[in-house]
C-alpha cells in the first residue's frame, strides 16, 4: 500500500476517535476543549522542527522554519497553561 | 542520544494515545485537568522523539524559536484575562495556520534542494497552505472583532458570494497547478489568494456569530494541522490534526443547533441582511410596553423567593459582573434562597464562555446548568434574573414564526413567576431582533450596567434588604 494511502487509512479512522470523543466532553468545558485543541494543533511544531533541524536546509528554510516553531511554541506553552489555568477554577462547592 | 524511525515511530503513538485520553478528561471537570497534563506529556513526547531522531541535525534556530515563542506563550496565557479568552483563542488560532504556511513553504524549499518533489507531495503541500493561509487572516480578522479592532457588524457588498467562489477556485487551480508543475510562482499567488479568501470569508460573519467562527477557525486549524502531516508523512500530525479538526466541527455543529441555524446560513447568510419588518406579533406586544423597576423591587422579589435563576449572557462578561453575582449568590444562599446559573450554549462569543467567567468567580460549577437541564425549573422558580444575555431567552423564537430566530431553542426565563432584566439601554440584541420578553407582564426591566446593578442588589441584601 503506498504510503499516502496508509496517511489516508489513519485520517480517516482519526476521525472516528475525534468524533466519538469529543461527544463525550460536557458543553461547561467547551472553553477549554477550544483552548486544549488550540495547544494540541501546536503539533505542527513537528513540522517545524523537521523543517528547521534538517541537516542540508538553506538559511531561508531555516529562517521561515524558525519563525514556525517560534509560532507553535507559543501555541503549546500559551494553550496548555492558558487551560490549566481555567480548569483550576472548576471548582465544586465545598473546597 | 539519537533514536531510530522506528523508535520515533513508537514515540508518536504513545503521544497520539495520550492525546485522545487528554480530550477524553474533559468529559468531567473533575478529570480534565489531568487530561490537559497528558497532553503536556503527549506533546513533550512527541517534541523530544522529533528531536532525538535522525530528521533534526542542527538545533540552533530550534533553540532560539522555542524559547521565544515559549516565553511569549507563557506570558500571555498567565497575562490574559478571562473576559478576553475569546481574542485569545483566535490568536493562537491564526498563529497555527500560519505556521502551517510556513510549514509547507519550508518542506518546499527543502525537499526542491533535495530533488524530492512529486506531484502527491506538492498537492498535499498545497492544501496545507491553503487551509493554513484562511485560518491565520480568518482568525486575524475574528481577532480584529472581537478585540474591537474592527467592527463586529457583518461587512456585505453585492456578489459577495460570486467573490468568494472565484477566489477559491482561483486558488485551486493554482495549486492543482503548482502541483503538476511545481512553479513557485504558483505557490507564491495560491498562498496569496487563500489568505484574501480567509478575510473575504470571516469579514460579512457578525458578532453574535462569533461561537461558530471561533469554533470553525478551531476546526480549520485541525485540518492545516493534519494536511501538514500529509506533506511530511507525518502520522502523528495526522491524527491529532484529524482529533482538533473534528472538535472544531462538532463544536460548530453543536452552536448552529443552539441557534436553529444551517452552518451555511451562518457563514453566507448572517443576521441584519434581512430589512427588519416589524414582526405582527413582536407590534402587538410592543404596544403594551415596558415596566422599568428599581433595585429595590428586584431585591424584595429575590430575598424571599425559593429559587432564583440567574440568566448571563454576553453583557455580564462586558461589564465583569460576574463576581458581584457570586457574591449576590451567597447572600441569597444565607437567607435559604436557592440560587441557580443557566447557560445557553451560545451566550457569550464563545462556546463554553459563561462556564469559565462562573468559574472565575468561584461559583461552583454544580449551580451552572445546560438549557435542557434548567429549563423545566423556570415554571417553578420566583424571580430569574437576566443579567446581560438577549435573544436566548426570547419567546419569540417559540411564538413568532415571522422572528428571524424563530425556532431557536431558549431558556424559557418567561415561565418564572417574576423577570428582572438587567439591562443597559433599550438596543435590541445581536440578531437586532426585539425581545418579546420585556413586553411579558411578569417582566421588568432595571436600566443600568450590570456590575453597578449587581452591586447595588449586594448592598441592599446586606443591609438587611427591605
Amino acid at each position: 500500500m503506498p504510503d499516502t494511502l496508509v496517511a489516508l487509512y489513519v485520517f480517516v479512522l482519526a476521525c472516528f476517535i475525534g468524533y466519538f470523543v469529543i461527544w463525550g466532553v460536557t458543553p461547561s468545558l467547551h472553553t477549554p476543549l477550544v483552548a486544549l485543541t488550540n495547544a494540541i494543533s501546536g503539533i505542527v511544531i513537528v513540522g517545524a522542527l523537521l523543517v528547521t533541524g534538517l541537516d542540508s536546509a538553506g538559511s531561508f528554510a531555516e529562517i521561515i522554519g524558525f519563525f514556525a516553531v517560534l509560532l507553535a511554541s507559543i501555541n503549546v506553552f500559551g494553550g496548555f497553561l492558558v487551560t490549566n489555568r481555567m480548569l483550576a477554577m472548576f471548582r465544586k462547592k465545598n473546597k | 542520544m539519537q533514536i531510530s524511525a522506528n523508535a520515533q515511530a513508537l514515540a508518536y503513538l504513545v503521544s497520539a494515545v495520550l492525546f485522545i485520553f487528554s480530550l477524553k478528561g474533559l468529559t468531567h471537570p473533575s478529570s480534565a485537568r489531568r487530561g490537559n497534563h497528558l497532553g503536556m506529556l503527549g506533546m513533550a513526547i512527541a517534541v523530544a522523539a522529533t528531536l532525538l531522531g535522525t530528521g533534526v541535525q542542527s538545533y540552533g534556530f530550534i533553540i532560539a524559536g522555542v524559547l521565544v515563542g515559549g516565553l511569549i506563550g507563557v506570558v500571555l496565557a498567565m497575562r490574559i484575562q478571562m473576559t478576553a479568552m475569546p481574542q485569545l483563542v483566535a490568536a493562537l488560532h491564526s498563529f497555527v495556520g500560519l505556521a502551517a504556511v510556513l510549514v509547507a513553504v519550508g518542506t518546499f524549499l527543502n525537499k526542491l534542494d533535495a530533488g524530492q518533489l512529486n506531484a502527491v507531495l506538492m498537492g498535499e503541500l498545497s492544501a496545507g497552505a491553503i487551509i493554513g493561509a484562511i485560518t491565520f487572516t480568518g482568525s486575524v480578522i475574528a481577532f480584529g472583532k472581537l478585540q474591537g479592532l474592527i467592527s463586529g457588524k457583518p461587512v456585505k457588498f453585492s456578489m459577495q458570494h460570486q467573490l468568494n467562489a472565484a477566489i477559491a477556485l482561483m486558488t485551486v487551480a493554482l495549486g492543482v497547478h503548482f502541483a503538476m508543475s511545481g512553479s513557485m510562482f504558483s505557490l507564491a499567488v495560491m498562498i496569496l489568494l487563500a489568505l484574501v479568501l480567509g478575510v473575504t470569508l470571516i469579514i460579512p460573519i457578525g458578532g453574535a456569530d462569533m461561537p461558530v467562527i471561533i469554533s470553525m477557525l478551531n476546526s480549520y486549524s485541525g485540518w492545516a494541522a493534519a494536511a501538514t502531516g500529509f506533506t511530511l508523512q507525518n502520522h502523528l500530525l495526522i491524527i491529532v490534526g484529524a482529533l482538533v479538526g473534528f472538535s472544531g466541527a462538532i463544536l460548530s455543529y453543536i452552536m448552529c443547533k443552539a441557534m436553529n441555524r444551517s452552518i451555511i446560513n451562518v457563514v453566507f447568510g448572517g443576521f441584519g441582511s434581512e430589512s427588519s419588518g416589524a414582526p405582527s406579533a413582536g407590534a402587538a406586544a410592543m404596544e403594551k410596553g415596558i415596566r422599568s423597576a428599581s433595585v429595590e423591587d428586584a431585591v424584595y422579589w429575590m430575598e424571599d423567593a425559593n429559587r432564583v435563576i440567574v440568566v448571563p449572557g454576553y453583557g455580564m462578561a462586558v461589564a465583569q459582573a460576574q463576581h458581584s453575582l457570586k457574591e449576590m449568590m451567597e447572600l441569597l444562599e444565607a437567607r435559604g434562597v436557592e440560587v441557580k446559573f443557566g447557560v445557553h450554549p451560545v451566550a457569550g462569543r464563545m462556546p463554553g464562555h459563561m462556564n469559565v467567567l462562573l468559574a472565575e468567580a468561584d461559583i461552583p460549577y454544580d449551580r451552572v446548568l445546560e438549557m435542557d437541564e434548567i429549563n423545566p425549573d423556570f415554571a417553578s422558580t420566583d424571580v430569574t434574573l437576566v443579567v446581560g444575555a438577549n435573544d436566548v431567552v426570547n419567546p419569540a423564537a417559540k411564538d413568532d414564526a415571522s422572528s428571524p430566530i424563530y425556532g431557536m431553542p431558549i431558556l424559557e426565563a418567561g415561565r418564572s413567576k417574576q423577570v428582572y432584566f438587567l439591562k443597559r439601554s433599550m438596543n435590541p440584541g445581536y440578531s437586532g431582533v426585539d425581545n418579546l420578553l420585556f413586553y411579558k407582564d411578569n417582566t421588568s426591566l432595571i436600566f443600568g450596567d450590570a456590575k453597578d446593578t449587581i452591586e447595588g442588589m449586594v448592598a441592599a441584601l446586606k443591609g438587611g434588604g427591605h
